[in-house]
């Protein structure tokens, strides 16, 4: 394997392993800033309590995800050395924002959360953690920008000798056509993420019947939360799809495997994408229906893959295609079983099924799966693009490094993360099945318990 | 007209300064680490820096972003050049974070201690290579004409680097007994204390080895003092600062020794600024293939833009900074939401 596939499979393990943890803390985020406002407003001590179990793991996931993203920051560097020159001057000046305006907010007031109990008042302590929720989001805003960039590249101009893409104009930049879309389509995502971590931790001791009080009330804010996340994920996720087929036709066309150079577009549920003949084997669905939601009209041709050069053709489409159909599937399911809970919820009969709580507590890995296969669709839908029509791939990687240097630091990062997810998954479980703890230093004692 | 390039040049200076006096203590505080024993000191040490190291981590993060959108050439070629260098500095980063993270979750002993050698070991690693870099950049590398590195990984490790390399680990050893002797109070306290005075000895006579040998091998470093004799006062204040650290010491003025010391760190990195302009990375022995502030940087569009983002920005980080050092201090005390 040669430098490029090497440094495509490292960065694609050492991100995907980093967003594991921070949409958990964005989601999480905002339901600790309920909880909490909710105890400062009612100053019953179970919320208290739900507050500070949740900070706990919430400081683990956090840590993590530190551990995790200082590793990308580097990257761009280390493997993309001739990528980093040509969009240094448009990418770097996001990234150096994304530090200066939300790791300096998230890292510092963290420190309130976990450690501030007693050193703060009660409602510096409530500022702080709404502090941490919104540097979290503002890291997700300018990474996602910078992303977004590479998708859709505006406010820019080539240098003269080509060798570099030049700003023109900054705020067209943040505002690139897909910014926004994909912005709105994460932060749903990590509302999904977050509630249903806490779903799944309420729904067991619903189950086991310990900490009830404490399940019951977690339960109700997170599938609030859950619910609102649910249903603006399938709607930022349909109008995705529309940037997509309007500024990258050929990732459309990978997500539905339409090769025909210029028919009306058909949406499956299900198929093959038999990649060789170019056509879509077992293909279930309905014909014209992606036109449709696209256009409203059944009949409006759509691009296919066909209408591109073989050579600026995604290669994976299978993988493109499953990824998208089995995205959708998981959003469409989680709908219907965050319904379902609210439903029952309501109605106060929610610890009589059983079942549907076990199916809670495995649901963690569904938003997970979700956020891993759109990032696939994303990112492999781009290539052979690594910024969509400036620059290839295969042309952006460092030229002053070799294979053996990538496979060393691709089986050291495997090794370390699979370590490190073990621990996480090991200590995780075990703050879960310790439980929240009566406090010994209440957070309303405050002020007055300076050490 | 103002100088776009210059006030970049400085302000990632600012950064990596900033980054250098900060996390210089944690490192130091890690490298001291398993010096102590009882669980309870250790913690103790963990706790010092609990609240405030991944903020002070926050000022590497953000001087790398600002080096790859004011200077991206020279963002591309140190990171791929020193690849290999590189990926053993982001393990000892990752590894410190998890241990400060994992080690007081379980009460076993193998699991404390085995995150007690974590955390000391990639502190001294990540000392060590964050200097190694810097007297690379001081001694010069193969840059070839496309400004790419075409060195090997041991061509990194000679002598002089090396030599940087062991007085950063010294002087950031100084730097957080200094921090932690103020963080602590009892035993721990006149422990460290101990440990404090033979840092600073060591640092000394690392710092005047390695001045020597740079003056005597690499005499451009002199160049631009010789050319504005007034930074010479630059020199004057580190040694100043420095024999200040032995008399608050002394006198159990904990604090003003810690300033005293966060100011030799800042001349210090304000020296090796001062030596390598107006470059960024040295080509050796190709002079001419050198990276400097304008045939590294981006447009000035950019430069721009990014000074309006920094002048928002930095009085916010400022006011956090100070902020959270400001509730978290006085002595370490252990409860429940502790490490
Ligand atoms: C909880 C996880 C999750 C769920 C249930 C969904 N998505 Fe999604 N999707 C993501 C998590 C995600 C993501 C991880 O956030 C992505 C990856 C890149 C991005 O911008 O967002 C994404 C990308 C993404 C893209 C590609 C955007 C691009 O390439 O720019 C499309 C077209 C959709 N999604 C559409 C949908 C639709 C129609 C869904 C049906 C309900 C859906 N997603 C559910
Ligand atoms: C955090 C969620 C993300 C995940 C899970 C993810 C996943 C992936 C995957 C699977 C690939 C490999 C595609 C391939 O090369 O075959 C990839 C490549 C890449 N991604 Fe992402 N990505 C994420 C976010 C980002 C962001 C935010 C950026 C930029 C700011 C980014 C920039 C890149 C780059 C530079 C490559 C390598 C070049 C390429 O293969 O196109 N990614 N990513
Ligand atoms: C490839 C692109 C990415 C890079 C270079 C990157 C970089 C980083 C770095 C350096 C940190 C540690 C900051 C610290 O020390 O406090 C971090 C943490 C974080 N990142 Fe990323 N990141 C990337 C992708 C993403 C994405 C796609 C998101 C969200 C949509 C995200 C959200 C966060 C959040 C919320 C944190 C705080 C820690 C946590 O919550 O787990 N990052 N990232």
């Amino acid at each position: 394997m040669d430098v490029v596939i090497l440094s495509r499979i490292q960065f694609a393990l050492t991100t995907a392993f980093h967003y594991i943890f921070p949409p958990i803390s964005i989601g999480l985020g905002v339901i600790l800033v309920i909880m909490e406002g909710m105890y400062i407003k009612t100053k019953n001590p179970l919320y208290e309590q739900m507050t500070k179990f949740w900070v706990k793991i919430f400081g683990l996931v956090f840590a993590m995800g530190v551990a995790s993203g200082i590793v990308l920051e580097f990257q761009f560097g280390t493997n993309w050395a001739t990528y980093s020159r040509f969009v240094g001057d448009i990418f770097g000046s996001v990234l150096a924002a994304e530090g200066i305006f939300a790791f300096f907010l998230e890292s510092g007031f963290l420190a309130i959360l976990l450690f501030g109990w007693n050193k703060v008042t009660p409602p510096i302590h409530f500022l702080s953690t709404i502090l941490v929720c919104l540097g979290s989001l503002f890291s997700s805003v300018w990474i996602i920008i910078a992303n977004s960039w590479m998708q859709t590249p505006v406010g820019y101009k080539m240098a003269e000798n080509g060798a570099r893409a030049e700003i023109t104009d900054f705020w067209a930049v943040v505002f690139n056509p897909s910014s926004m879309v994909r912005l709105s389509h994460v932060l749903s995502a990590a509302l999904l993420t977050g509630a249903t971590l806490v779903l799944s931790v309420s729904a067991y001791y619903l189950l086991k019947k310990r900490h009830e009080d404490f399940a019951r009330a977690s339960f109700k804010i997170s599938i609030i939360v859950a619910l609102i996340g649910s249903f603006l994920q399938l709607g930022t996720g349909h109008w995705s799809a529309k940037v997509v087929a309007d500024y990258q036709p050929a990732k459309f066309a990978a997500m539905e495997g339409h090769y025909e150079e210029s028919a009306p577009a058909p949406l499956y549920a299900f198929g093959w994408v038999n990649e060789k003949e170019e056509r879509v084997d077992f293909g279930i669905g309905v014909p014209g229906m992606s036109s449709f939601l696209l256009y409203l009209d059944f009949n409006k041709p759509v691009k296919g893959l066909k209408a591109f050069k073989p050579e600026d053709r995604p290669k994976k489409v299978n993988w493109i295609f499953q990824s998208y159909h089995l995205m959708v599937s998981i959003g469409m399911g989680l709908i219907a079983l965050i319904l379902a809970g609210a439903f029952f919820q309501y109605r106060g009969t929610l610890e009589k099924q059983r079942f549907l709580l076990w199916i809670f507590v495995f649901a963690v890995v569904a938003p997970q799966l979700g956020n891993m296969l759109g990032w696939v669709v994303a990112e492999l839908g781009r290539q052979p693009w690594i910024v969509y029509g400036l620059l290839r791939t295969s042309d952006a990687v460092s030229r002053s490094i070799d294979a053996t240097h990538v496979w060393a630091s691709l089986i050291m990062f495997s090794l370390i993360y699979a370590l490190l997810f073990s621990l996480f998954i090991f200590l995780l479980d075990h703050k879960i099945k310790q439980g929240p703890q009566i406090s010994h230093n209440p957070i309303s004692d405050g002020g007055k318990q300076r050490a | 007209m103002i100088d776009l390039n210059i006030v970049w040049y400085v302000l990632v200076g600012v950064l990596f300064a900033g980054y250098a006096m900060l996390d210089g203590f944690d490192f130091g505080v890690g490298a001291l680490h398993l010096f102590t024993k009882s669980d309870e000191h250790r913690r103790l040490m963990l706790n010092s820096i609990g609240p405030v190291w991944d903020g002070n981590e926050v000022w590497l993060v953000t001087g790398g972003g600002a080096l790859f959108a004011a200077f991206p050439e020279v963002y591309a070629t140190v990171f791929s050049g020193f690849y290999i260098a590189f990926m053993l500095l982001l393990v000892a980063l990752i590894f410190r974070a998890i241990a400060i993270e994992f080690r007081s979750k379980q009460p076993m002993l193998w699991w404390r201690r085995m995150w007690d050698i974590s955390f000391s070991v990639s502190s001294i690693i990540a000392s060590i290579l964050v200097g190694t870099a810097l007297g690379n950049i001081i001694c010069g590398v193969p840059l070839g004409k496309d400004y790419e590195y075409i060195g090997t990984f041991l061509g990194l490790l000679r002598p002089y680097p090396v030599l940087v390399g062991l007085t950063t680990l010294s002087l950031f050893m100084m730097h957080g007994s200094i921090y932690a002797i103020m963080k602590t109070e009892g035993e721990l306290h006149d422990k460290i204390r101990g440990w404090a005075k033979r840092a600073i000895l060591g640092f000394i006579a690392m710092y005047i080895i390695t001045t020597i040998v740079t003056l005597v091998f690499y005499p451009h470093m002199l160049e631009n003092m010789k050319k504005y004799p007034v930074l010479f006062i630059i020199p004057v204040i580190n040694a100043l600062a420095i024999a200040n650290i032995f008399r608050e010491i002394h006198l159990g003025r904990d604090f003003r020794a810690f300033l005293s010391s966060c100011v030799s760190i800042v001349a210090l990195m304000a020296l090796f600024a001062i030596g390598i302009f107006p470059n960024l990375v040295i080509s050796s022995p190709d002079l001419a293939n050198s990276l400097n502030i304008y045939n590294a940087a981006s447009t000035k569009s950019t430069l721009k833009t990014m000074l309006i983002i920094a002048i928002i920005g930095m009085p916010f980080v400022i006011a956090y900074t100070i902020s959270i050092y400001w509730i978290f201090r006085g002595k370490v005390r252990l409860n429940d939401t502790s490490y």
